[in-house]
C-alpha cells in the first residue's frame, strides 16, 4: 500500500474529477432526458419523431464514438479540453437512457391524471410538471438509480481523451510505478466507494417499493 | 481539394479494413455473450437458491464486479494480470474481461427472471415427483429464459458498444481500426466517425428491433 501513500494526491485528484464529471453529467442528462421524454409523449407528431430519433441514435452508438467525435471534430470548432468533451459526451449518452426510463414512467401514470388536471384548468405544461412528472419519477426511481451507477462507471471514458479522471490517473500511476496490479486495485476501490453504496441503496429501495405495492 | 480528401476516406481499402474490424467486434460480442450466458446463469441460480453463506458470498463478488467500470476490468486483465504471471493475448484478454463483466450483469437478469416465476410452478413440479434439479431444468428455466430474451438482447447491444473500449488495449476491432484510418489523414476524422456511427447504429438498432419483437410476442 506504499503505492497509495506515494500517489495519494494523484488518486484523490482523479477521484475529484470523476465525481465532478459524474455530477455535471447527472444534472445535465436528467434535464435533457426529461425534455426528450416529454417530447416523445407530446401530441405533436414531429416532436415525437425528433425525440425518438435522438434517443435511438445516442442509445445505439458507443459512448467512445460520441466522445471521440466531440474531442476530435467538434473541439476544432468550439475549443474544449478532454474533460469537457468527455463530460458532454457522457451527458448526451446517458440522457438517451434517462429519456427512455422517464418516458416509461410517464406512460405508467394513468391517463386520467392528465385529463383530470386539464379538466381542472391546468395547462398541459402545468399538468405535466405538477401532476404527471412527480408520479412518473417515483415509478422510474429504481431504474434511474441504475442509470446513475452506469453513469459513474461510464465516466471512465474520460481516460481516452486525457480527462484527468480516476481511470486516467490510474493509468498514469500504473505506467509510472510499473505496479499495474496494485494501481488498478486502488482505482477499483475508489470506484466502488461511489457505486456500491448507490447500488445497495437501490436494491433496498426496490424491495421497499415492492413491499409497498 | 478538401472535399476530394474527405471522399477518399471512403475508399474501398478503408471500408474493407473497417468491416474487418466489424467482424472482430461481432466475434468478441457473440463469444462473450455465450460465455456470460452460461456463467451468468450459474451465478444467478446460486443467488436465487439462497444457499447459506455461499449464495451471499457469490452475490457480493457479483455486486463488486457489476459496480466496476468495464474499462477498468479490461485494463486489469491485460495490464495487471501479467504482474502475477498471467500473460494473455489481446483477443483472449478482451473476451475474458467482457465475459467477467457481462456474467455479473446477466446473473442479475437470470436471478430476476427466476424470481418472477410463480411459486406454484415449483410446488407443482415437486408435487409431481420431480427433484430440485429436474424442476429447475425442465419447468422453471424454460419459462424464465423466455421472459429474459429481451433483456438479454439489450445486454448484447451493450456488449457490441462496449467492445469499442478494447481499442484501449489495441484490439483491432472497428473503433480501433477507425483510429488507424484517420491517423493517416486528419480530414478523415469526421467521415470515419460518421461511418462508425452508421455501422454501430444499424447493428444495434436492428438488435433492438428484434428485442422489441420478442417483447410484443411474449407480452
Amino acid at each position: 500500500m506504499g503505492l497509495l501513500q506515494n500517489y495519494f494526491s494523484t488518486f484523490l485528484q482523479g477521484f475529484g474529477y470523476t465525481l465532478l464529471s459524474s455530477v455535471v453529467a447527472l444534472v445535465g442528462s436528467m434535464l435533457l432526458g426529461t425534455l426528450f421524454a416529454i417530447m416523445q409523449v407530446l401530441p405533436t407528431r414531429w416532436m415525437q419523431i425528433v425525440g425518438n430519433i435522438y434517443v435511438q441514435i445516442f442509445r445505439n452508438i458507443p459512448l467512445l464514438i460520441i466522445t471521440l467525435f466531440l474531442y476530435l471534430a467538434v473541439a476544432k470548432v468550439v475549443k474544449m479540453n478532454g474533460f469537457t468533451a468527455g463530460t458532454i459526451a457522457l451527458t448526451l449518452y446517458t440522457s438517451a437512457f434517462i429519456a427512455e426510463t422517464v418516458r416509461a414512467g410517464i406512460l405508467s401514470v394513468d391517463s386520467g391524471q392528465m385529463e383530470g388536471a386539464r379538466a381542472n384548468g391546468l395547462k398541459f405544461g402545468q399538468a405535466m410538471r405538477y401532476i404527471v412528472l412527480p408520479q412518473a419519477f417515483r415509478v422510474a426511481l429504481p431504474s434511474l438509480g441504475n442509470q446513475f451507477i452506469n453513469l459513474v462507471k461510464n465516466s471512465s471514458i474520460l481516460a481516452f481523451v486525457g480527462g484527468l479522471d480516476l481511470m486516467y490517473q490510474g493509468n498514469m500511476v500504473a505506467a509510472n510505478s510499473f505496479d499495474t496490479f496494485t494501481a488498478y486495485i486502488i482505482v477499483g476501490i475508489f470506484y466502488l466507494v461511489l457505486t456500491l453504496p448507490l447500488s445497495y441503496y437501490m436494491q433496498y429501495l426496490e424491495q421497499h417499493l415492492k413491499a409497498k405495492a | 481539394m478538401v472535399t476530394l480528401g474527405i471522399l477518399s476516406a471512403f475508399s474501398g481499402d478503408n471500408i474493407n479494413y473497417l468491416l474487418g474490424g466489424l467482424v472482430i467486434t461481432v466475434g468478441v460480442s457473440v463469444i462473450s455473450v455465450i460465455i456470460s450466458l452460461i456463467v451468468g446463469s450459474i451465478i444467478g441460480i446460486i443467488q436465487f437458491e439462497e444457499i447459506p453463506y455461499f449464495s451471499s458470498f457469490v452475490g457480493t463478488i457479483n455486486n463488486i464486479i457489476r459496480n466496476l467500470p468495464l474499462l477498468l476490468i479490461i485494463f486489469f486483465v491485460y495490464f495487471a494480470l501479467p504482474r502475477i504471471g498471467i500473460h494473455l493475448p489481446i483477443f483472449l484478454a478482451t473476451v475474458i474481461a467482457m465475459s467477467t463483466f457481462e456474467s455479473a450483469m446477466l446473473a442479475e437478469i437470470v436471478r430476476g427472471g427466476l424470481a418472477s416465476i410463480d411459486i406454484g410452478q415449483f410446488e407443482g413440479a415437486r408435487a409431481n415427483g420431480l427433484n430440485n434439479m429436474e424442476t429447475m431444468w425442465y419447468i422453471i428455466l424454460p419459462q424464465a429464459y423466455k421472459k429474459m430474451i429481451p433483456p438479454i438482447i439489450s445486454q448484447l447491444i451493450s456488449l457490441v458498444k462496449d467492445t469499442s473500449l478494447a481499442s484501449g488495449i489495441v484490439l483491432a476491432e472497428m473503433t480501433y481500426r477507425g483510429q488507424i484510418v484517420y491517423a493517416q489523414n486528419s480530414t478523415y476524422i469526421v467521415p470515419v466517425l460518421v461511418m462508425l456511427t452508421v455501422v454501430y447504429f444499424l447493428l444495434n438498432y436492428g438488435l433492438s428491433l428484434i428485442a422489441k419483437w420478442f417483447d410484443k410476442k411474449l407480452a
